[in-house]
């Protein structure tokens, strides 16, 4: 892995992110999202986990963003008024990065470099999801199918009596 | 490239995320400050798998794939929530959305 | 046989006392056995005296006794016991025979009334009291008894208790002979405190006898008028003789009981018993405490005698009747005839009893009219009243011989004569016999003779239940004259611990003279001033003002009511007095205390607890106020808390590990 691409693929989303969290206007913070997300997505590829870093883009991209975008849409009164920045948070933030920081470089068992490492396979993926993942494969599935029946309650229109 | 430069950079995307949600006063702010801790959540995971001792085991990254899915959902039914208060409040300001007190 | 009689000499007493106990346990409907069980009791004690008195007979100056210890508190032993001796013996015929007389005439009297059964009772108890009076050996026991005598008394005498009257009669009783009772306890207790014992004889060792006066000294005479106090009042000399009259309140029965016969003669009785104690030390027989007694005694027999005259009431001119006499007793017991006094007390005895129950048939049979001056020309309609009281009166008027009455008041007047202190009181008592004459004269005019005034117009002789102890008694008295003649003085010998002997020779005494012709002069004076009796009294016509102190018993009543009664009242005033300010104050200042301690605390508790309690809770309220703002609702502020405790937590982790 170079050095180069890790910086670059950092800045970008970290710079995405902070503009996602200080934009002023909506819609262009859900857009710093999208960035945001690719260079997540970028990292994965370069860890190795290409799989993981495509179900990114697929379901983050696609579905999430997306689903944001939409609901700035259907909330519109508001969405165009800028508000205030809080302080507060950013203090909080400051401060637990700090300390995350902290534990980190503490800890030197973590100042590991990279090993050498076969390639994970799709089939490799597949057959640890049908085997050692079947159980939680199965909750997940459930969990998909409560979350869509739950959103579908929630925005459908009060029956007029 | 080490480890903790990597758990350092997660360690910033989550603290963006946590900027998000507690600063501004938007709802939807809020989701996309959950669903950027979340992102650091799945990238440090990933980090882990890489840089553990056993790669055949790719725990990590399973995890990874189920975090995303559990995102989504979760996603799906925030912004759910944030319409039906919408339609109820016709305010999407959290100040405002205060009955929860004691 | 003999010690048996005199160690069970106290059955006498007990079997009374038995039969009034069981008639109080019965119901109120239970007449003819409350009636029959009194008279039955006092058949059986007349029995046992009886044979008590033949014991008697043995010797001349018998004198058995029975002692035992009663208890004992430390290292002295209080004792008590009975005696048996002339003077005992003589009193218990008395006493039983005349009792059952009176019982068997209630029988009769008290017929019509609701508490037959409790005056039965009553009866009983008193007469188990006086027996008791009589044998005891000991002054404590004599001082018991002689209380529940008054205490009798007193229940008698208020026995119709609806009345206000004879309520206020009972208590005047009771109080007066309390007086007296008082002197005669501080009496008892001095002679316990000389002579260590209280027991009359005891081989020697007993208060009246040598061993016993030794010890006293010079102290006996303050005992003997100590003791003399109780004998005023209970025989109603003066100054204690006002509750002798209004004790008539009670029904006639018990005036002839109590107030004639028996109770009245106790008090003679107590001085006769302890005669020894009055004679200690006496020269020529006169002493101190003995010439107090003849002092008493003759001034309560001629005031008596006087007020006699102008009274009206049937029964009250037998009272003051009898008050006289008993001063004429004193009289002769104080100037040493001792044997002569309770000859006449026993005389006096019957024939009082007698006068009393025929005035109980002469009421009776005028429904309960007890006004002379209503009564008049009874002799015709009641022949067996008139002629039994006729018999009494001889007795009281002292016509000797036939007549008891006479013989001993003889005595007395012989024994008068011969003191050696002074004449006067023979010549007092000469005159007092010729007033008893002269107010019996004038009772039995206006009673019997003349003409037939407002209550003898329904009159009848009384049944003969009533007239049957009437006739007993009078023969009683008559039989009784055989053995009193100075011929044959059996009885006085008999008292006197002497051998009698017969001697025709001694009757005619320059004395006899001298009494007949006393009496006859009474009488005659009597038939002459009432021959005409009218209902206005011809003394008072005569003398009116002499007749109204006389009428008013020479104001004695009220002037005690003015002193004493007036003085009792105002302490009884002070004490209530006292008694609401004083210590109720006290108990109230007490209860004040109680209560500002009280409200005190319920300050505190208001102020200090209420409040410390109130201003804990309102902090504890407020610290909720201020928790509870944490719960501000807003979701930002609970994701940052979260944020931070994670924080906190993973530095934490750091930092340990």
């Amino acid at each position: 892995m170079s050095i180069v691409a890790f910086v670059l693929i950092s800045i970008l989303t970290l710079a995405g992110a902070l503009a996602a969290a200080t934009l002023p206007k909506l819609i262009h913070a859900a857009l710093s999202l999208v960035v945001t997300f690719l260079g997540v997505a970028a990292f994965f590829f370069l860890l190795g986990a290409e799989f993981v870093g495509l179900v990114q883009v697929f379901v983050y991209v696609g579905a999430v963003a997306v689903l944001i975008v939409f609901t700035i849409l259907l909330t519109r009164r508001e969405a165009t008024a800028a508000d205030k920045f809080n302080w507060r948070g950013a203090v909080v933030a400051i401060a637990v990065f700090a300390g995350l920081v902290w534990a980190i470089l503490k800890t030197t068992s973590l100042s590991i470099a990279a090993p050498q490492i076969p390639a994970l396979t799709v089939k490799r993926i597949g057959e640890v999801l049908m085997t050692d993942f079947v159980w939680p494969l199965q909750c997940v599935g459930l969990l998909l199918t409560a979350a869509l029946i739950g959103a579908l309650i929630l925005v459908m229109e009060e029956k007029r009596q | 490239m080490t480890l903790s430069i990597l758990l350092v950079v997660s360690a910033a995307l989550f603290c963006i995320g946590l900027l998000a949600a507690l600063s501004r006063r938007h709802a939807i702010y809020i989701l996309i400050g959950i669903e950027l801790m979340l992102a650091a959540a799945n990238l440090n995971f990933v980090a882990f798998w890489r840089f553990s001792s056993q790669p055949q085991q790719p725990t990590g990254v399973m995890v990874a794939i189920f975090s995303i899915a559990i995102a989504a959902a979760e996603a799906a039914v925030g912004l759910a929530l944030v319409i039906a208060i919408y339609r109820h409040y016709r305010t999407t300001n959290v100040d405002k959305l205060n009955q929860l007190k004691g | 046989m003999s010690s048996w009689i005199v160690t069970n000499v106290w059955l006498i007493p007990a079997v009374p006392l038995v039969a009034s106990l069981i008639i109080l346990s019965l119901a109120n409907s239970r007449r003819k056995a409350a009636a029959g069980l009194a008279v039955f009791g006092q058949a059986i004690a007349l029995t046992m005296s009886i044979l008590a008195f033949l014991l008697t007979l043995q010797s001349p100056g018998f004198r058995a006794f029975h002692n035992f210890t009663w208890f004992t508190f430390g290292e002295q032993a209080l004792r008590i016991g009975w005696v048996l001796d002339p003077l005992a013996a003589a009193m218990l015929m008395m006493i039983t025979l005349v009792g059952l007389c009176i019982f068997v005439f209630s029988i009769g009297y008290m017929a019509a009334d609701k508490d037959f059964s409790r005056f039965f009772a009553y009866l009983s108890f008193f007469s188990a009291a006086m027996l008791g009076v009589v044998i005891a050996n000991s002054l404590l026991l004599l001082f018991v008894c002689w209380e529940l005598v008054g205490l009798a008394s007193y229940l008698l005498i208020g026995f119709w208790i609806d009345r206000p009257s004879a309520a206020a009669a009972a208590k005047k009783a009771f109080i007066t002979t309390r007086i007296g009772d008082i002197g005669f306890f501080l009496g008892i207790l001095w002679l316990y405190h000389s002579s260590g014992t209280l027991l009359f004889y005891d081989g020697g060792k007993g208060c009246l006898e040598n061993g016993g006066l030794l010890l006293l000294g010079a102290s006996a005479t303050f005992v003997a008028l100590l003791i003399f106090c109780g004998a005023v009042g209970k025989s109603g000399q003066f100054p204690l003789h006002v509750w002798l009259p209004d004790a008539m309140e009670g029904p006639t029965p018990v005036s002839a009981l109590i107030h004639a016969a028996t109770m009245v003669a106790a008090g003679v009785f107590l001085v006769a018993r302890v005669y020894p104690l009055f004679s200690f030390g006496a020269i020529d027989g006169v002493t101190p405490s003995l010439t107090v007694v003849v002092s008493i005694g003759v001034i309560t027999a001629l005031m008596a005698s006087l007020i006699a005259l102008a009274q009206f009431d049937i029964k009250r001119i037998l009272a003051y009747s009898t008050v006289s006499q008993l001063g004429l007793m004193m009289v002769s017991l104080g100037v040493g005839g001792v044997a002569a006094g309770i000859m006449h007390l026993i005389a006096h005895g019957f024939f009082k009893a007698l006068l009393f129950l025929g005035a109980g048939s002469v009421i009776h049979s005028t429904h309960h009219e007890q006004d002379i001056r209503k009564m008049g020309g009874l002799r015709w309609v009641m022949p067996v009243t008139f002629l039994t009281y006729a018999i009494g009166m001889m007795n009281l008027s002292g016509v000797p011989f036939f007549f008891a009455g006479g013989w001993t008041k003889e005595e007395i007047l012989h024994a008068t004569g011969h003191w050696k202190l002074s004449h006067l009181p023979h010549y007092l008592m000469l005159a007092g016999v010729v007033l008893t004459a002269l107010y019996m004269t004038r009772q039995m005019f206006y009673v019997f003779f003349g003409n037939k005034r407002a209550a003898s117009e329904h009159a009848h002789e009384s049944p003969r239940v009533m007239t049957m102890p009437l006739i007993v008694l009078a023969v009683c008295s008559i039989v009784l004259s055989m053995v009193l003649t100075p011929a044959w003085p059996w009885l006085h010998s008999y008292l006197s611990g002497k051998q009698p002997h017969f001697d025709v020779a001694l009757l005619i005494q320059p004395m006899l003279f001298v009494s007949l012709v006393l009496v006859a002069a009474g009488i005659g004076v009597g038939c002459l001033i009432y021959r005409h009796a009218r209902e206005v009294d011809p003394l008072a016509q005569a003398q009116p003002a002499l007749f109204r102190t006389l009428e008013n018993k020479f104001w004695l009543d009220e002037l005690y009511d003015r002193t004493v009664v007036a003085l009792a009242r105002a302490a009884a005033r002070w004490s209530d007095w006292m008694d609401r300010n004083v210590w109720d104050g006290l108990v109230r200042w007490f209860g004040g205390l109680g209560q500002s301690f009280g409200i005190l605390t319920a300050n505190f508790d208001e102020r200090g607890i209420n409040a410390g309690v109130d201003e804990t809770t309102a902090g504890t309220r407020g610290l909720g106020r201020v928790i509870s703002a944490w719960h501000s609702g807003q979701v930002q502020t609970y994701l940052a808390t979260v944020a931070i405790g994670m924080l906190v937590l993973l530095i934490l982790y750091a930092w340990l590990t």
